[in-house]
């Protein structure tokens, strides 16, 4: 299954009768149903780790291009046809010394944490745990057992959960507005996890600074979509994992876990 | 009025500091620069009006730093272009448009470990590159060994095994095209060549021509020569090369922090106490 293709639903299924086994590319198993195909007595794999570290680098990528204003200044400025001189006053926001609120400290948030750490920023983290004190320490990360806590704080929020039920719509209106109007929202988790909408007009209305999206929901956009519109929006195709390496590892993975579910034998990466 | 000035801050290199301005203004004392770049000044013309000069050394290095990160990283995971595609009115992509190559874990080579560099190598670790470091004069080990970096005393082996390249000198007659069509062909075609120095620092004409032939893979360029290129320039048509507008030391705080060192310096020179950060020619 690749970037969720096909869609895994009753009719597939019921003409599949010898269907063995499902590997899904990437982390998320979001698209799912994992209750209708065990009930066809199908297995289902994916490939966790495999993504983390370019996921967590491509946060970093979206944090520095937005704090930086790294696209406007290459497209409007750079290379745009009417420039004659680059203006003083045209300024961006250090990322470094800033306070970073990773929402979801997981493997991808927990790696990111570990590349925020040289740039000197503050790092405060929601999770659904707490982490022991030697992970936390290691990156000089504070724990913020209410979400508002970290909103309310940071220069730079980022999101790293995965979806589920509960984290359906966790940023919304009521967040948008707890974040300082100067900072900057990083998304890359999934769509859902923000109320789209609700971004949109906070964007509008100069609640929130900036945000940078690798994912949406739906993926692509529509065209006429706002964000699309948006100065202070960047939006990636949903690259977190799109680098050579990583593809070809977590083909590998998924033809590690297809064969063994074939054999009988135990899957690795199995979802449960 | 013109016998009334003792001091000069010079912003992005306005006024220019030729004779003519330094023959009228009999009392000047002191011309504190707002960057750390000194090449567009005449050195020894200034110190032979008995005119002190200061750069702001501590307040541009970790903005550039970060400006040198964000580009490496934009270009590697192919920001830019990728911005384009997903706002671009055919929604159909190629997944070969949008592969870019690893950061964690790759060979940074850093040509330049001055203050700047160095913060750059201590980033670069977070997220486990191996780093290789070419400089006129060797670190200390335990400098070296804070950031697991290994010295090249010949750059030729530091363009051999870099998957980047990042480029953090300062312009001097020595570094004028210190990057030239020998260096490009010494690189990997899969190396990634990134300047947040001065624009003369790379032979432009042969990093064009290294681009269009795939004899690397691709540029990420803070400075040029000129600032900015004429907007024929082949670079700005290239897909492989992302180019911002100088924008190493333009943020707010650090707007401020130069000014803050620059009056530091100005006013060290007029109440006749050594300077912070004078520059000697």
């Amino acid at each position: 299954m690749w970037y969720h293709k096909p869609d895994i639903n009753e009719e597939l299924l019921q003409s599949l009768p010898n269907l063995k086994v499902v590997a899904s590319s990437g982390v998320g198993i979001d698209h799912v149903d994992l209750n209708l195909l065990s009930s066809y007595g199908v297995k289902l794999s994916n490939t966790p780790f495999v993504v983390s570290t370019d996921t967590a680098d491509l946060g970093m990528a979206l944090m520095l291009a937005s704090s930086r204003r790294l696209v406007e200044g290459s497209h409007q400025m750079a290379v745009s046809h009417d420039t004659e001189y680059f203006p003083a006053d045209w300024l961006g926001t250090d990322l470094s010394g800033a306070t970073l609120g990773i929402v979801g400290m997981g493997t991808i948030g927990y790696k990111v944490a570990q590349r925020a750490k040289p740039f000197e920023m503050k790092i405060l983290y929601h999770n659904r745990n707490q982490r022991n004190k030697e992970e936390e320490s290691a990156v000089g990360a504070i724990y913020c057992k209410k979400i508002d806590d970290l909103l309310h704080q940071s220069d730079f929020v980022l999101l790293s959960v995965s979806l589920t039920p509960q984290t359906h719509k966790l940023i919304g209106k009521r967040e948008l507005e707890l974040m300082k109007p100067t900072a900057t929202l990083i998304n890359i988790s999934r769509g859902l996890v923000v109320d789209q909408d609700a971004l949109v007009e906070a964007l509008q209305n100069k609640v929130i600074k900036a945000a940078a999206l690798d994912v949406t929901y739906p993926e692509p956009l529509p065209r006429d979509h706002p964000l699309l519109k948006l100065k202070n929006v960047i939006i990636t195709p949903h690259i977190g994992s799109a680098t050579k390496k990583t593809r070809r590892l977590m083909m590998e993975n998924m033809i590690e876990s297809i064969q063994a579910g074939l054999t009988g034998l135990p899957i690795p990466n199995e979802v449960l | 009025l013109s016998e009334k000035v003792q001091a000069i801050y010079l912003w992005w290199h306005k006024p220019v500091i030729d004779r003519e301005l330094l023959q009228s203004l009999p009392n000047l004392k002191v011309i504190a620069n707002s960057g750390v770049g000194m090449d567009h000044l005449d050195l020894k013309l200034i110190a032979g009006f008995g005119v002190k000069m200061a750069n702001v050394p501590h307040a541009v290095s970790t903005s550039t730093v970060d400006t040198g990160m964000g580009l490496l990283l934009a270009s590697a995971r192919r920001l830019v272009e990728s911005h384009r595609i997903a706002l671009s009115p055919g929604v159909e992509y190629n997944e070969v448009d949008i592969l870019g190559v690893e950061v964690t874990g790759a060979t940074l080579g850093i040509i330049g470990m001055g203050r700047i560099g160095y913060k750059i190598a201590l980033r670069a670790k977070a997220f486990e590159m191996n780093i290789l470091y070419h400089n006129r004069t060797r670190r200390k080990e335990q400098e070296e060994h804070a950031v697991g970096a290994t010295y090249c005393e010949k750059i030729d082996y530091l363009l051999q095994q870099a998957d980047f390249v990042m480029v953090v000198v300062s312009l001097t007659p020595q570094t004028r095209n210190l990057i030239g069509k020998r260096e490009m062909e010494l690189m990997k075609p899969t190396a990634t060549l990134i300047n947040i120095s001065r624009g003369a620092v790379i032979d432009q004409e042969a990093l064009v021509t290294a681009l269009q032939t795939g004899r690397i893979r691709a540029a990420a360029l803070d400075v040029t020569y000129p600032e900015p290129l004429p907007r024929d320039h082949p670079l700005l048509k290239l897909k492989n090369v992302i180019i911002t507008p100088h924008l190493g030391i333009k943020t707010d705080k650090t707007a401020y922090m130069i000014t803050e060192e620059a009056v530091e310096n100005i006013l060290a020179a007029l109440n006749g106490l050594p300077m912070p950060s004078e520059v000697l020619p």
